[in-house]
């Protein structure tokens, strides 16, 4: 193979409202876009195949996990990573929830867990154990899950 | 709002990010006249003693050598300093301390260890002496100030008292002065019906960060011009590598070296992690497997099952009466044979360090459940003396034991090493974790019971074989060549006891290391132990024509705590009261870290092969809780950790090498399969018990004896996918 002629390639990224112009080739990995050549560490690398869910992010608006989507599918879409999921100093409610129950164990899964919660209460404010049962995908080897649920429960009954 | 930061940092914890990093402790001396030297913080605020610096603004810096993983031990250990150094609780925060720094201070810290559930037990006491300590040079330097007696005065809440003419001052104004006092030669503790703070279920204190993405795990640290490296080791443990083709990725993006580290695995090094991985992939590789490659689970089994014959030799852990004699005059006698697979810890954030080194110095960031092991790891591979080498913890992406070892560690600082002046961030690929892991060992067991003719149990014999962990991990540790850890559980005493009285009693272990590495995997010897006796107790239940619960008690008169657990969740999941139509119940209960557990189940089947937990309940007896909400959720996700390894988990081996490449054939259990874990604690008090790893346990026999309740037949071998049985 000729690596020789890879030559640079760009990429405009949506993230969190801000366009970045990253030197990044299309077929990476979007979540590998996010972290290292935009520099957002929050968004996690667990399992690279989709599975584990630490690397959730929004792309507009849907629950998406960042291993599976490559960086050319994502150009010119918005993109909301676990940085961007606060109103400035504002926390979301999921964010603010997560402290009230003190959710988080190691927390490594908790940004993708966050964003998978956001998705589902802006699709369903009041889900059912059924909804979260489907919806909420997420591997957490700590075993989170009952605060998890506790927490979207909290917050769709505020 | 408490964050495991510490607002002024110097230029390390910038470049780092705002979380968790020790933002480099004592700076400074000062020399007084006469007086002891001050030891300072990196922001200039003096130390009252080695666990506690106390800033102007009153805000008190609490030092954790232990590991904070997900666990809680961070915030429990602040309680217990604070406890007794009556501070004001919502001006705490923390911060670890490196391991060059605790052996250039002779060990002030203690041992940084965190593991067999030790993080509480072990250092609770002189943690809590820090504290004390700290307490009483503080009020003598406001006593002194006042020029009253100390024992007039009294602290609280950060604020100390004059008692007889009300006057007050607090804890930052008196630091300065405190700090140059000698320390008090011996500290009263608090009686425990005194503590405030011990017992609470405070909130952690690193929980913030945690939500908003801000939290540095050790594959998120940045450093000024660093590097990426994506390894690949021998797929076969103990194989070498033979050679490689760098050829073929010459010109790839990104790519700017390809290094050998030690004699088994090559890395790539490239300005990107991507670029690193997808280069090492498309790397030609020879390897030279060895004779491991010969070695498949299937021949890992026959060996094991070879140790299960009495002839074979075995290790003698556990014994009174003459068991075999018994059993072989007995009336009735039934036999099971279990087994237990390895496990991975298949922790969210795979394995991986930072390694910066120069001719003079090397330094690493990493997760670390070991800040000194990953130390001396450090010194062992850079080559360099104590004093020119350091480890910076970071929060751990789960660590379940695995991140005890250090061979990452290594890795990294021979990586750095090849490319002096750079700093290089090494992460394993998930399919490198999971090819690589330090695996829950592999075990059968045969046990026997004997019964008189009034059924009674008069004899058993529990023959264990298979693998050691001390003999690969720590071979100073067996004793005659016997693994006492490999008892655990079952052992005659100790923190891991036995909880019934057979008569007739022999506990053995036919040692067989296979050459796949074991590890210490949450809950540890434990997991097998409990699944092998619990299931094995309600097989010998069922041959005395009793109920699980009635046989259990009727053993257990000699055992009072493992039998108080054991009747709390009997009475809290409702054993004497039938299941709801449909429903059965499972019960276990085991000894472990120095805790009693128990846990019941209640499940439904369908078609004979898909399970639904609807209740799990468990308490624990841990002697102290320190903190009721962790506990909790140690508890909690004891089960899910457990139930994850019954159900999906196993790690089998082809070809030397382990099959199972990520979560898609490794899973894990998901929101859906699990829930609500009821627990129930009942600290009976007088000591320390870990909470982290005993109450795995009980998850997987209270399930296996509930499915035996509701299908009749008897499951003897993980993991339930292996009989196509899953969640409903």
């Amino acid at each position: 193979m000729d690596w020789a002629n890879q030559g640079t390639a760009m990429a405009n990224l949506i993230i969190n409202g801000k366009t970045f112009t990253l030197d990044v080739e299309p077929d990476t990995p979007l979540l590998w876009a996010i972290r290292e050549n935009a520099g957002l560490t929050g968004t996690k690398y667990g399992c690279g195949i989709a599975q584990c869910g630490a690397c959730t992010v929004h792309i507009e608006g849907v629950a998406t996990r960042s291993c599976g989507v490559s960086v050319s599918e994502a150009e010119g879409k918005k993109i909301t990573t676990i940085e961007g999921l606060s109103s400035g100093d504002t926390l979301h409610k999921v964010q603010e929830a997560w402290i009230a129950q003190d959710v988080p164990q190691c927390g490594y899964c908790q940004s993708g867990m966050i964003m998978a919660v956001a998705a589902l209460l802006s699709e369903k404010p009041k889900p059912t154990d059924a909804d979260i049962d489907e919806a909420i995908t997420n591997i957490c080897r700590c075993g989170t899950f009952q605060q998890v649920r506790e927490a979207i429960h909290t917050i769709a009954s505020a | 709002m408490n964050k495991h930061v510490s607002p002024k940092m110097n230029r390390r914890a910038f470049v780092i990010g705002s979380a968790t990093l020790g933002a480099g402790l004592a700076i400074g001396l000062d020399i007084p006249f006469g007086g002891p030297a001050v030891v300072r913080a990196a922001d200039g605020s003096p130390e009252i003693g080695a666990w506690v610096v106390v800033r102007p603004d009153d805000t008190v810096v609490i030092r954790i050598a232990r590991s904070e993983m997900g666990q809680g031990s961070l915030t429990g250990l602040a309680q217990l300093v604070a406890e007794e150094l009556e501070c004001d609780w919502t001006k705490v925060t923390t911060e670890y301390p490196t391991p060059g720094q605790s052996v250039a201070r002779k060990r002030v810290w203690g041992d940084f260890s965190t593991g067999g559930s030790r993080g509480i037990r072990s250092s609770q006491d002189y943690v809590r002496k820090g504290g004390a300590t700290a307490r009483v040079m503080l009020i003598q330097a406001a006593a002194d100030a006042w020029k009253v007696p100390a024992s007039e005065c009294a602290a609280e809440n950060s604020v100390i008292t004059h008692k007889p003419s009300g006057r007050t001052t607090t804890y930052g104004k008196v630091a300065e002065a405190a700090a140059k006092l000698t320390p008090p030669a011996e500290v009263k503790l608090k009686d425990p019906k005194d503590w405030k703070l011990i017992g609470k279920g405070v909130k952690r204190l690193d929980t913030v960060d945690k939500t908003t993405g801000a939290m540095i795990y050790g594959a998120d640290v940045k450093l000024p011009n660093m590097l990426n490296a994506a390894i690949k080791d021998c797929p076969v443990f103990g194989g070498k590598l033979k050679s490689y083709d760098e050829a073929k990725i010459a010109g790839m993006k990104g790519v700017k070296k390809v290094v050998k580290v030690g004699d088994t695995a090559v890395a790539v090094v490239a300005d990107t992690w991507w670029h690193a991985k997808t280069a090492l992939e498309a790397l030609p590789i020879v390897w030279d497997e060895g004779d491991n490659a010969k070695v498949s689970s299937e021949s890992i089994a026959k060996w094991l099952a070879e140790g299960l014959n009495n002839d074979q030799p075995a290790y003698v852990g556990n014994k009174n009466g003459d068991a075999k004699a018994a059993i072989a005059s007995a009336a009735k006698k039934i036999e099971a044979v279990y087994s237990y697979p390895y496990q991975n810890h298949a922790t969210m954030e795979p394995m991986n360090a930072t390694a910066l080194y120069t001719a003079d110095k090397c330094e690493v960031w990493c997760g670390t459940q070991n800040g000194e092991a990953a130390f001396a790891a450090v010194l062992e591979a850079s080559g360099l003396p104590a004093d020119k080498c350091d480890v910076h913890k970071v929060m751990l992406g789960g660590g379940f034991g695995r991140r005890g070892q250090t061979d990452y560690v290594r890795q990294a600082v021979m990586i750095a090493k090849q490319m002096p002046g750079t700093p290089i961030k090494l992460l394993w690929s998930r399919e490198e974790d999971m090819a690589h892991g330090r695996y829950h060992p592999i075990t059968q067991c045969k046990m026997t019971g004997a019964f008189d003719a009034n059924n009674n149990l008069v004899a058993l014999h529990y023959r264990l074989s298979g693998q050691s962990i001390l003999f690969s991990l720590r071979p100073e540790a067996l004793q005659n060549g016997m693994d006492p850890a490999a008892f655990q559980g079952v052992a005659q005493s100790g923190e891991a006891a036995f909880g019934y009285s057979v008569p007739n009693l022999l506990v053995e272990h036919a040692m067989r290391n296979p050459h796949v590495p074991p590890g210490f995997w949450r809950g540890v010897n434990v997991n097998h132990n409990a699944i092998y006796m619990e299931c094995f107790m309600d097989e010998l239940a069922q041959a005395a024509g009793q109920d699980p619960l009635e046989f259990r008690r009727k053993l257990m008169g000699n055992h009072p705590k493992h039998l108080a657990v054991l009747n709390a969740v009997a009475e809290k999941i409702g054993w004497d009261k039938p299941a709801p139509q449909g429903v059965y119940r499972g019960i276990a209960q085991v000894m472990g870290y120095g805790s009693y557990v128990a846990g019941a189940a209640e499940i439904s089947v369908t078609d004979g092969n898909k399970i639904k937990v609807h209740r799990i309940v468990a308490s624990t007896d841990p002697g102290y809780v320190v903190n009721p909400a962790q506990v909790e959720r140690q508890i909690a996700g004891s089960f899910v950790y457990g139930l994850s390894a019954l159900f999906y988990g196993g790690c089998t081996v082809k070809d030397g090498k382990i099959e199972q490449t990520n979560f898609d054939t490794y899973n894990s259990m998901r929101i859906s399969e699990m829930p609500k874990v009821e627990s129930v604690m009942v600290p009976s008090g007088g000591f320390w018990g870990g909470v982290g790893e005993p109450t795995i346990g009980v998850a997987a026999p209270a399930v296996l004896n509930a499915y035996f309740a509701a299908t009749g037949k008897r499951i003897r071998s993980v993991p339930l996918r292996d009989q196509n049985i899953t969640f409903a």
